[in-house]
């Protein structure tokens, strides 16, 4: 094995040890500490001795001797006396079953996504314990620098045991209203790795992968339960597609001129069969979630971008801005509309929607549809004057501003 | 047993007036649901009857007062209950039975124990 693909084992593995062992010494800080320690001390040995045959009980093992050590120095230092009993459970050789992680998995999951936490507080504490990131990778996460991040997240610890944030699984009936926080940590994790150009190489790591990966966690841990089924079931349907989000040069292709053959087959039809599945588990009215991702799959389900059922589409997005209203749903719905034919309505209708260097684009689309290409121009003017330099859809954006400005010239002038 | 102080946050009223007798009872209903849970408690009056201590310098030195609240903010620090619950979430839950939580607001902090 590299030093990649170990320091990856470890990686992974420590999620699984450290959710045990916060449980095990009640304290966060402490259980992250030894679960550093014992990553150290197997990046250290494991290159000389080999990879142990089970490297998740020598990792586990150590981890717990280490957390011995750092409480034995606390101790000495004068810190509070624990009883016996996580000292003896600690010292045990066997490592824990699979139901025991798996619980502890999930504890971890939603004392990290815990309501009393702010969102970039959640966002930070999943990327370090569930996904075990370092505070210089989280930064580049949450566009700010690494001493804040760790001040954060030291807080962040601060207060969940100074204010006693409970280490538990909510109960059934708990689950509605403590699941959506944990589905907005992972959804935010993939936008936030889908929104960067890649080549731009804005993060250093795969976010797109950590968020599917932890989405796929969630789902096998709570397999019942439709709202993590359906994420899972965004992500993958938008994964699925992302091959062909961008060309050769590293420039976003929008959907209408996307090679479908790049999609994912495999992607998208495990996408569909988990949004089926929940579907049919959900009793209510469909959440954000799954109507996102009926929308992806409605895309996938067509061999080509005429064949769209458009009004299908702006079913789906009547639907999403009633139960998630978002500008940028508005937007995406007035482009469904205009797909149907009906441009005129769709004008009328992004008036009412905020400006943004997005709806300047969309105007300067439906206005070229109406031959208005002059005015398409000023709206990509706007467009582009609004957005960051480094927009992922910056030349796309300014190849169509060319192409409207060479029609508008050959446009008799009106009087 | 943890404790947690919670503070109530609202509209800057004198308690006494009598159009406040109606809120006030729903204070005392609230204290008396969860006379186990609560360890103290006080209504405060309103913020203008509120003084400002500062000294200069070091202990001993001139006593500034002045008169006011320290801090004017829209919502009035009007009154606190010392909780005792298991958790955060047991916290929360119980304050979130006090009417100021409903048309104000709740603080809930965690009191340092002794160990």
């Amino acid at each position: 094995m590299n030093h990649d693909a170990l320091a990856e084992t470890i990686r992974i593995e420590g999620t699984r040890i450290l959710a045990t062992l916060i449980r095990t010494v009640g304290n966060v800080q402490l259980a992250e500490d030894a679960v550093q320690e014992a990553a150290v001390a197997a990046l250290g040995a494991w290159p000389v001795t080999g990879v142990p045959p089970e490297p998740r009980a020598w990792l586990t093992v150590t981890a717990r001797r280490k957390a011995i050590d750092i409480i034995r120095r606390e101790q000495s230092r004068g810190a509070k006396e624990r009883d016996g009993a996580d000292l003896i459970e600690l010292s045990k050789r066997e490592i824990d079953t699979e139901d025991v992680v798996q619980d502890d998995l999930l504890r971890l999951i939603f004392t990290c996504c815990h309501p009393s936490l702010s969102p970039p507080t959640r966002v930070a504490l999943a990327l370090r314990t569930l996904c075990g990131l370092s505070p210089a990778q989280i930064a580049g996460v949450l566009l700010t620098t690494e001493a804040a991040t760790t001040k954060r997240l030291v807080r962040a610890r601060q207060k969940i045991a100074a204010a006693r944030i409970p280490y538990r699984v909510p109960t059934e009936d708990e689950l509605p209203e403590r699941l959506p926080a944990v589905c907005a940590v992972i959804h935010s994790l993939y936008t936030a790795g889908h929104a960067p150009a890649e080549g731009d190489a804005a993060y250093d790591v795969d976010l797109c992968g950590e968020a599917i990966r932890l989405a796929e966690l969630l789902h096998s841990l709570l397999p019942g339960q439709p709202t993590p089924t359906a994420v899972l079931a965004l992500l993958l349907l938008t994964e699925a597609r992302r091959p062909a989000r961008l060309d050769d040069a590293g420039d976003v292709v929008t959907l209408d001129l996307q090679d479908r053959s790049l999609w994912n087959q495999e992607l998208i039809t495990r996408g569909v069969t988990l949004l089926n599945d929940s579907l049919e588990r959900s009793a209510r009215q469909a959440d954000a979630y799954q109507l996102q991702a009926a929308i992806a799959a409605e895309h996938a389900r067509v061999p080509s971008y005429p064949a769209t059922d458009w009004r299908e589409i702006v079913r789906l997005y009547d639907l999403l801005v009633e139960v998630s209203p978002s500008p940028a749903a508005d937007l995406a719905r007035v482009v469904a509309i205009a797909e149907t034919g009906e441009v005129g309505t769709a004008l009328e209708l992004l008036d009412a929607i905020p400006p943004s260097s997005r709806r300047h684009a969309v105007r300067a689309e439906l206005l070229a549809r109406t031959k208005r290409y002059a005015e398409a121009v000023n709206e990509l003017d706007q467009a582009l004057a609004l957005a960051p330099p480094n927009h992922p859809e910056r030349s796309h954006r300014e190849r169509r501003r060319a192409h409207f400005r060479r029609l508008a010239q050959r446009q008799p002038l009106e009087h | 047993m943890p404790q947690y102080l919670a503070l109530t946050y609202t509209a800057d009223v004198d308690w006494w007036a009598p159009e406040q007798a109606e809120e006030l009872a729903e204070y005392r209903r609230f204290g008396a649901e969860f006379a186990e849970q609560v360890k103290a408690s006080a209504v405060l009056h309103p913020t203008s009857t509120a003084t400002v201590v500062r000294v200069e310098g070091a202990r001993g030195g001139p006593v500034v007062t002045t008169d006011g609240p320290y801090a004017e903010t829209k919502e009035a620090l009007t009154g606190y209950y010392l909780i005792e619950a298991a958790d955060l979430e047991e916290a929360v839950r119980i304050a979130a039975e006090i009417p100021a939580a409903w048309g104000g607001a709740v603080e809930v902090r965690p009191v340092i124990l002794a160990r």
